[in-house]
């Protein structure tokens, strides 16, 4: 079994998760308590990678932002090499095609906040951003957790956008899902089926862990 | 959301399609009509990505010729060799190792007897024309740490990339750029990872890279032939096919001297005719 992949797309996974769960959270505060006429763009944009394909982020990462373009150069300039090939080049396309899965599960958690009692806070003299922290976050808590195993779980079980820019450089971009590919191909099927095995069994254990405690922290919180 | 969907589809297809194809074939009465009227009809070819443009040219031939329909599946030697394996339903196999359809053949899987050795591959480093690769140096080139980025088939499935890997190998220059390698998924892609400038350099199939889309690109140059095993390329007719007559046709088309020619064209060496 290839422990090292196994490592790298948790490395990965968590990377990307905590990542979102940052950026995630700003954009969903916006996205739900913003008035803008135009705010259903945004929302289309953060909802993309549920509709289109790896292959076209796979596409744009590989031909928009390879050496060979005004962006690619860029970035290059920035950064001294390209986004393929390298772990940060999967960050990067993770944390895209993730979004959604951590935007929108936040974003209903917010919504589901009584508004009554954000304006409570605001009139009781606390600045948006103290409501933020001590009003609005632990009120939709559950929301935020969903996200964050949502972009956890989409990470591990990525394929066709590390398929295709990853270069599967073993300790780098060989992430588990690869390595199965690549075992399956060679026909080394009781390899296969081990790691396959271990991520089945690790990635229901995670979510049933999470899950299970989630449920416990809200009915914790109902009681108090 | 999407994976779950996937499977719903995927568990729905599997359900429903061998129910629904007996149906069919009952209510047509026996034998499908239509092979009747078209004695050819249409077949699916597996084909090694080594043969992404040449196969064009070469079904492109053969449609005009016999009116049959050809579709071309295209991606890693290893990758067709297990799904064919497990049922994939392709009517011939082109290998960029022989080995593949022999052993179909002594599984079962193939028509006995029909492996037909085709062709010889060859392999080229190759880089983009803009690129500062001094290729005159052959595979010392890489040695340059101006070279970040070295682009090969997958050496676990793809037989390119076991041919590439035995000749940084066998010249000496695998420790040293063994952690600058990329790996495609096929020959295909790691063409393409030079050709979008994403990798400095690559080592490809020659018959990629001698296509009029690829030659405008980049500059190729030859790795002796001493540094690597032959790649014997081989196609078999799979035992399965629902169309064996026309797959059978095609075989033979590939065969004839015109076929030949055209993979000629494309840097394969044809059978008997390479150096010793």
């Amino acid at each position: 079994m290839n422990w090292e992949a196994i490592a790298l797309s948790l490395e990965l996974a968590v990377a990307v998760a905590g990542i979102l769960l940052v950026v995630g959270l700003p954009i969903a505060y916006w996205v739900t308590f913003s008035h803008w006429r135009w705010k259903f763009l945004v929302e289309a944009v953060v909802a993309l990678p549920l509709v289109l394909p790896p292959t076209v982020l796979g596409y744009y990462i590989l031909a928009g932002l390879g050496p060979r373009h005004f962006a690619g150069r860029i970035w290059q300039s920035w950064f001294g090499h390209t986004l393929p090939f390298t772990f940060g080049g999967l960050l990067v396309a993770s944390v895209l095609y993730s979004l959604p899965f951590a935007v929108q599960p936040i974003s209903a958690g917010l919504e589901s906040v009584d508004r009554r009692l954000i304006e409570a806070s605001w009139t009781l003299g606390a600045s948006p951003l103290v409501t933020f922290f001590r009003v609005i976050l632990p009120l939709s808590a559950a929301g935020a957790v969903t996200g964050l195993v949502l972009s956890f779980a989409h990470t591990i079980g990525e394929f066709g956008v590390v398929l295709m820019v990853g270069g599967n450089i073993p300790g780098v971009t060989r992430t588990v899902s690869i390595d199965i590919y690549d075992q399956v191909q060679a026909a080394n099927y009781d390899v296969a089926n081990r790691t396959a095995l271990v991520l089945l069994l690790f990635s229901f254990l995670v979510l049933a862990v999470i899950y299970g405690t989630n449920r416990r922290a809200l009915a914790l919180w109902r009681r108090f | 959301m999407k994976p779950i969907r996937i499977v719903f589809f995927a568990a729905l297809a599997g359900f429903l399609l061998p129910a629904a194809l007996p149906l069919t074939r009952v209510a047509n009465g026996g034998p499908l009509p239509q092979d009747a009227a078209k004695p050819c009809g249409t077949i699916t070819v597996a084909a090694a990505s080594d043969l992404t443009y040449a196969m064009n040219d070469v079904v492109a031939n053969f449609e005009k010729a016999t009116g049959c329909m050809v579709r071309v599946s295209l991606g890693s030697s290893g990758n067709f060799l297990t799904q064919i394996e497990n049922g994939a339903p392709f009517d011939v196999f082109f290998s960029a190792d022989i080995e593949y359809p022999k052993k179909l053949e002594t599984d079962g899987l193939a028509a006995p007897g029909s492996t037909y050795f085709y062709a010889v591959g060859k392999i080229v480093l190759w880089t983009r024309k803009d690129s500062g690769v001094a290729l005159g140096k052959g595979l010392d080139a890489l040695r340059d740490p101006s070279v970040k980025k070295i682009a090969i088939a997958n050496p676990q499935h793809a037989p390119y990339g076991r041919a590439a890997e035995e000749a940084l190998r066998r010249s000496g220059v695998y420790e040293a750029v063994k952690d600058r390698l990329v790996l495609g998924e096929n020959i295909s892609q790691a063409a393409q990872f030079v050709e979008s400038g994403n990798a400095d350099v690559g080592i490809v199939a020659l018959s990629l890279v001698v296509s009029p889309k690829m030659k405008e690109e980049g500059r190729a140059q030859a790795i002796p032939e001493n540094l690597y095993t032959p790649m014997q390329q081989g196609a078999v007719v799979i035992r399965a096919s629902a169309n064996s007559q026309a797959a059978r046709q095609f075989l033979d088309y590939v065969k004839m001297p015109a076929t030949a020619a055209v993979l000629e064209r494309y840097g394969f060496v044809l059978p008997g005719k390479g150096k010793p």
